[in-house]
């Protein structure tokens, strides 16, 4: 497809997706819409130190409740803007990143990943116990009237939540963007592949790791804020746990891990099927949407390891 | 002795390495000048390779110094190392499979730019100087070993190397392929460029080098001029055995 045609047809996406809330106007349906982007976003974010980097991390819940207890402590105790908090969030998830980073990534493959998978308990097991910060408990969101954007609250419909979501969607796909096409795409994708020949040609593979790690620690961070915002209630059980760490990893695995569309059409598959399973087995098929997850990544994993991106382009080869 | 060496660049001075009971490398020392063309040669498991990972920081020496123009380089990091311009090839080749061949050079030139352009026309440069620039959109995966070759000499020629360390010119490489491998590496080392290279194929390495490093059993045998080392009785013995020793 020719580079104009492309960007031709983004920007029809894109105008689509700003009509969608205006349209629809039902919650389910702009709820839906809200959690794909969400998750697209937070595999993005995972994507760019996983799919390009080469470094499958297993715990990146723990900067997404990083992004979420930061900006809800600060606004009940300091009663900061949601805003402010989120920046915030994203410093100390990056700086969280630098010190899991350091020791961690001199495990390499699966060790590396167990590793994250252990982080990310420890931190889970800690919050938990952390009265302070709610513990097992969790926090409410101090409630804010009327809606205003200062407040990051809209109580009176989803639309603007809608919009913020496809905000932080497009940002995750523009640093994606700028990444791939810069020396830094080049140099994480050349540690992927082969972290000796990388260190041949100059490049210092721990510092870039870890610049890796804190792009995608800071993206995640944005997402566990938004999510505070949106769901006005976080406790350690929904923003730290390591189900969460994995549902990221399969979007983007399922979409297709280092590709830039892979994990917005990973979520976009496997978030609505996610809900259609809870919606459809009610409290009686509680796991039934792990088992399909389960059952969907085994068939990837054997079928097309590159996801659903690798088969698309294997079919554009063989019909054009 | 050399004309065109007119500084020692490469300065190897006692190192040893050993690996558990193993002494890969025994108090090795040479130098090699700037624009000299070093060849070393030794049976399999003479501690060839062992001492270019040394050289180029991938393993750490447990007594000696290496000095590059002077300074000691020993502790540093591989890439430290690269981009004080020592560059290097490996015996077990590691292209970037999942990267076209432009990009796995581009890797390369990205040492000394941080201009996309820029890095893709020095790329192409480098394997147009290497003869793989009509493989330039082809997955890495796709190559063939002595195109594998190739491809790693351009990426390790974008980083635009001062010293450049080859492990195995010509071995596992098709016999037509040959000759323009050693053209290349005259070429280079005609531009300058400093060269140290392991090689199997005693034709080759007598033919293009002006100087020999001889190993075995991870001590040096012998260092001097291609003649006198492939006369010495030392390397006839490392290489044949004893009978072949007159």
């Amino acid at each position: 497809m020719a580079r104009g045609l492309r960007w031709a047809c983004a920007a029809i996406a894109l105008a689509l997706l700003l009509a969608f809330p205006l349209v629809v106007t039902k919650p389910f349906p702009r709820h839906v819409m809200i959690t794909i982007f969400l998750y697209a976003m937070l595999a993005q974010a995972w994507n760019l130190l996983a799919g390009y980097c080469g470094q499958i991390s297993l715990g990146h819940a723990v900067f997404f409740g990083t992004g979420a207890y930061t900006s809800t402590l600060l606004l009940k105790h300091m009663g900061l803007s949601p805003w402010g908090g989120m920046l915030a969030g994203v410093v100390l998830a990056v700086l969280l990143s630098q010190c899991i980073g350091y020791p961690v990534f001199r495990l390499r493959g699966h060790y590396f990943a167990i590793a994250t998978i252990a982080v990310g308990e420890i931190i889970g097991t800690l919050m938990i116990n952390w009265d302070w910060a709610g513990g097992a408990r969790g926090l409410f969101v101090p409630i804010k009237r009327p809606d205003a954007w200062l407040n990051f609250q809209f109580h009176e419909g989803k639309q603007n939540y809608y919009y913020i979501a496809l905000a932080l969607l497009v940002l995750a796909l523009w640093i994606t963007l700028r990444v791939e096409r810069s020396r830094l795409g080049y140099y994480l994708r050349a540690i992927r592949e082969d972290q000796e020949a990388a260190a041949s040609l100059g490049i210092p593979v721990a510092a870039y790791k870890q610049r890796a790690m804190a792009l995608s620690a800071g993206l995640t961070a944005l997402g566990g804020t938004f999510y505070a915002q949106y769901i006005l209630f976080i406790d350690p059980e929904s923003v730290f746990p390591t189900a969460l760490s994995i549902l990221i990893c399969l979007v983007a695995v399922l979409g297709g891990v280092g590709t830039l569309w892979g994990p917005l059409v990973g979520a976009a598959i496997l978030i609505p099927l996610g809900e259609w399973t809870r919606i459809s087995f009610g409290g009686s098929g509680k796991a039934v949407d792990l088992l399909v997850y389960g059952a969907l990544i085994m068939v990837v994993s054997v079928v097309q390891p590159g996801g659903i991106m690798a088969l698309a382009k294997r079919g554009r080869r063989r019909t054009g | 002795m050399d004309r065109s060496s007119p500084g020692v660049l490469l300065d190897v001075r006692g190192v040893t390495k050993r690996f558990g009971g193993l002494v890969a490398n025994n108090d090795i020392s040479f130098q090699v000048g700037a624009g000299e063309l070093v060849g070393v040669i030794g049976p399999n498991g003479a501690g060839k390779s062992t001492l270019f990972d040394l050289l180029t920081g991938f393993q750490t020496a447990d007594a000696g110094e290496v000095l590059l123009d002077g300074h000691p380089i020993a502790r540093l990091r591989p890439d430290e190392i690269s981009r004080l311009g020592v560059a290097r090839t490996f015996q077990k080749l590691k292209p970037f499979t999942q990267m076209t061949v432009l990009e796995n050079v581009m890797v390369g030139a990205f040492q000394k730019t941080t201009d996309l352009a820029r890095a893709r026309r020095e790329a192409l440069e480098a394997l147009e100087r290497v003869g793989l620039a009509d493989k330039a959109q082809a997955h890495a995966r796709v190559l063939s070993t002595g195109q594998r070759k190739r491809l790693e000499m351009a990426r390790a020629l974008a980083t635009r190397p001062r010293l450049l360390l080859m492990d195995e010119v010509t071995g596992g490489v098709d016999l037509r392929s040959i000759p323009g491998l050693v053209a290349l590496v005259r070429e280079l080392n005609a531009g300058g460029m400093a060269l140290v290279v392991i090689e199997h194929n005693m034709g080759v390495i007598m033919d293009i080098s002006r100087r020999i490093v001889a190993l075995h059993l991870g001590g040096v045998i012998a260092d001097g001029p291609p003649a006198t080392v492939g006369r010495d009785a030392r390397v006839v013995e490392a290489y044949l055995g004893q009978a072949y020793v007159r």
